[in-house]
């Protein structure tokens, strides 16, 4: 049956705002590919993504349904669904090491302190930050916050991935590169990705199909 | 399931108190309290208190202190900030805030007046040389007829609050682009801000304003430590009727809290015809285009009061430190001959017990008050609905019933229920007093924090609970400490619903205090007092160094 077969399946969702519709939408999103949502700034876009992840504003309305790998996630509690969010800042926590962002974010079914440890070790490596357990976050670059922020993401065993405009304050060399690594690490991982932008090089880079919104 | 209580809980704690209190006030002022004999309604309590002799002077006298602290500390706050907003003095100022808010308003009385009165630190300073005293002279300044003093002290106090409310006003009206803009039409620095800036500031901080008027009509402790004596304030009068040992007199207390609250409405709704006034003649200057741009004058005498205000707070507070330690101290000396530790040591041990009452009730009704204000916060999130209007009145509520109205009432219902002089009733009624402090200065902060910390927590698998106490908490720990240090000097100055609650068998530092004023040993008033500002600063000062040593590590964690 359709709603089994793998990948992100957003049924027939929309979202109004005082009988206004902002989006609507039905689509399939393939493990590894990206769906990316295009619309200028202020049409609202970013409310697609708050509902799938659970934390729609109330003053919005919304129906439809979500599905991922054939479970459905409007069905969950925002913290069961495992979506995990980029933002277009890093919102690191900044009360905690680079490696206890990491390992806040590791589920807790991986268990032993070495365990877990190893495992952000490996994550940090795998966005070229060996080593930076220790750091405050605030001491590091704008392209290493990012990195830790998909770092971080990726630890903690998402279903599918949310993108908020998250290459937006990045500036132009450092954006290519950061796409293309959240790209492939998504591609690596066989994670659906839904990515919000009003960048057309976004849409671009991404490579999977582009809806338009509010044009 | 915990946030629903929230609101709930705050608001029967702001509303029962004050409504069950007033009833409680009501009933035997037309003479029913069947436990004293009073049985039916009759005007008798009204009678009798018209009767006391002065008590339309103490009235009137109640009346202008409202007002006249109200104006004067409003006008020199707008002032100050038309004139100095945006500049270096003014960030100056604003550092001393803290500071300033949490001293006592016993403890800034007591301060003024060991600075001006005749034998003063002031008069001290300026003899003989200057005055030709060698005596302290015989005049009276303390306790003056007119309540100058009196209204001097509670001016000085209220100045940093309202600077504190408009300061947390000014973000929204964007001060710096409407300046620039003002400026480039020309209007003169002080004009512009009236004109311009001032009227969707004071819409937002009108309440606060109301407070100040409510309390300063019925102030009790800092017009017994400064206020006049023949006659005193309906207030003071009132209290000293209640704690009468004949209980009969708690009818004409009764009756007098009634004239009370009548006095505080009377002196709220005389300002809102000053307000609408004030708008008349500033749309008048306004709509004809005056620019008013010599306003230099005024610039340095709104400045120079500030000063002053400040100033004088921490120049009394110095004469009240010196008191402390004070041996031999002869007049006119500037200081006094010995100093010695003698007047703390046989202080301490009678301390010790206020001292204990006043750190448990004050750290557990700032914890209550500070969970509360928390799930209010909360809940407020989930519903994603700000409170509209008639919630802040309620939580103003407190603070604009004049005090002794509904406290005669929830003591005697406190009494009724056999709880009275008992600790939990004095957390109780401190609660109703330190929650709208905690939620007021919770607002801010809390709607600050950035939601997305909490989505990106909940997208990596955390619930509720989790989200809150590993990344909210930690995150706005800095603000929820500074909000419970708040809280904590709200309660340790509180006089009023202390000594009725309290009963005078359970004392803070703060009623110990306000009961030594009469005795005038200025070195044991000299070590209440102090403990009552160190109290304070101690909670100001761990809620700033406990958040900077567990977060020393991380940058962004600082301020």
């Amino acid at each position: 049956m359709e709603l089994a077969e793998p990948g992100l399946f957003i049924d027939g969702v929309t979202i109004t705002l005082e009988g206004r519709e902002i989006v609507s939408l039905t689509r399939k999103v393939a493990p590894g590919s990206v769906l990316t949502v295009m619309g200028p700034s202020g049409v609202g876009k970013s409310t697609l993504l708050a509902y799938i992840g659970g934390f729609l504003d109330p003053v919005f309305s919304a129906r439809g349904r979500v599905f991922v790998n054939g479970t459905e996630v409007t069905a969950l509690k925002p913290e069961d669904r495992h979506m995990g969010v980029l933002f277009q800042d890093p919102l690191l926590f900044p009360h905690m090491s680079v490696g206890a962002n990491l390992m806040f974010a590791l589920p807790e079914t991986l268990r032993g302190r070495e365990a877990r440890a190893k495992r952000v070790a490996q994550a940090l490596e795998g966005v070229g930050l060996a080593g930076l357990e220790a750091r405050d976050p605030a001491t590091l670059s704008g392209g290493q916050k990012a990195r830790v922020a998909l770092a971080r993401v990726l630890a903690s065993a998402p279903r599918a991935l949310l993108l908020d405009e998250p290459f937006s304050k990045l500036d132009a060399d450092l954006r290519a590169q950061t796409r293309e690594l959240v790209f492939s690490k998504a591609r690596e991982s066989g994670l659906p990705v839904l990515l919000v932008t009003h960048d057309a090089a976004d849409a671009e880079a991404a490579g999977g199909d582009i809806v338009r919104i509010g044009a | 399931m915990l946030t629903h209580l929230g609101p709930i809980l705050a608001i029967g704690l702001l509303t029962v108190p004050v409504v069950f209190g007033l009833a409680g006030t009501l009933l035997p002022a037309f003479g029913y309290l069947p436990a004293l004999g009073g049985t039916s309604f009759d005007l008798e309590p009204f009678r009798r208190l018209f009767a006391e002799p002065a008590i339309l002077m103490s009235a009137l006298m109640s009346l202008a202190t409202g007002l006249v602290t109200a104006a004067f500390s409003l006008v020199t706050v707008m002032l100050f900030t038309a004139a100095w907003g945006g500049t270096r003095m003014f960030a100056r100022i604003q550092h001393l805030l803290s500071p300033l808010l949490s001293v006592p308003h016993a403890a800034t009385a007591f301060a003024l007046a060991f600075l001006i009165a005749p034998s003063g630190l002031i008069a001290r300073v300026l003899s003989p040389e200057l005055t030709g005293w060698e005596r302290p002279p015989d005049l009276l300044i303390v306790h003056d007829p007119l309540g100058l003093s009196m209204m001097a002290g509670l001016i000085v106090k209220e100045i940093p609050f309202l600077l504190l409310v408009t300061l947390a006003a000014l973000p929204q009206v964007k001060p710096k682009r409407m300046r620039a803009l003002i400026a480039s039409m020309g209007y003169g620095r002080i004009s512009g801000f009236a004109f311009g800036l001032w009227p969707s500031i004071y819409r937002q901080i009108r309440l606060p304003v109301f407070a100040v008027i409510a309390f300063a009509t019925s102030v009790v402790d800092v017009a017994a430590i400064l206020g006049p004596t023949t006659p005193a304030p309906l207030a003071v009068r009132l209290v000293t009727w209640m704690n009468d040992p004949d209980l009969s007199m708690r009818f004409l207390a009764s009756a007098g809290a009634i004239l009370q609250l009548g006095v505080t409405a009377l002196a709220i709704a005389i300002w809102i015809g000053v307000e609408k006034l004030g708008a008349l003649v500033r749309e008048r200057l306004a709509c004809a285009g005056c620019r008013f741009r010599r306003d230099r004058a005024l610039r340095l005498g709104a400045l120079a009061v500030m000063l002053a205000s400040a100033g004088a707070i921490f120049a009394g507070i110095a004469a009240l430190a010196l008191w402390s330690v004070a041996g031999l101290w002869q007049y006119p000396d500037v200081l006094p001959a010995r100093f010695e530790l003698r007047n703390w040591m046989r202080v301490l041990p009678n301390l010790m017990e206020p001292l204990a009452t006043t750190l448990s009730v004050a750290l557990v009704s700032t914890i209550i008050a500070v969970v509360l204000a928390i799930l209010c916060f909360a809940r407020e999130d989930q519903i994603a609905r700000p409170p509209g209007r008639g919630a802040l009145t309620v939580l103003y509520l407190p603070l604009l019933v004049p005090q002794v109205a509904f406290l005669f009432g929830l003591q005697l219902l406190f009494i009724l229920a056999g709880i009275e002089a008992t600790w939990t009733a004095l957390v109780f009624a401190h609660l109703v007093f330190v929650l709208p402090y905690a939620w007021l200065s919770l607002r801010d902060p809390w709607r600050a924090f950035d939601r997305r910390y909490d989505q990106i927590a909940a997208g990596l698998g955390k619930g509720p609970m989790r989200r809150f106490f590993q990344i909210r908490l930690p995150m706005l720990a800095r603000p929820l400490l500074a909000v419970a240090a708040i809280g904590f000097s709200v309660s340790v100055g509180l006089y009023l619903p202390t000594v009725l609650v309290g009963a005078g068998r359970l004392t803070t530092i703060t009623t110990e205090a306000v009961a030594l004023a009469s005795g005038g040993n200025r070195r044991v008033i000299g070590v209440y007092a102090f403990m009552q500002m160190v109290l304070p600063a101690a909670g100001f000062a761990v809620a700033t160094i406990v958040p900077a040593l567990i977060f020393r590590r991380y940058r962004d964690m600082h301020v």
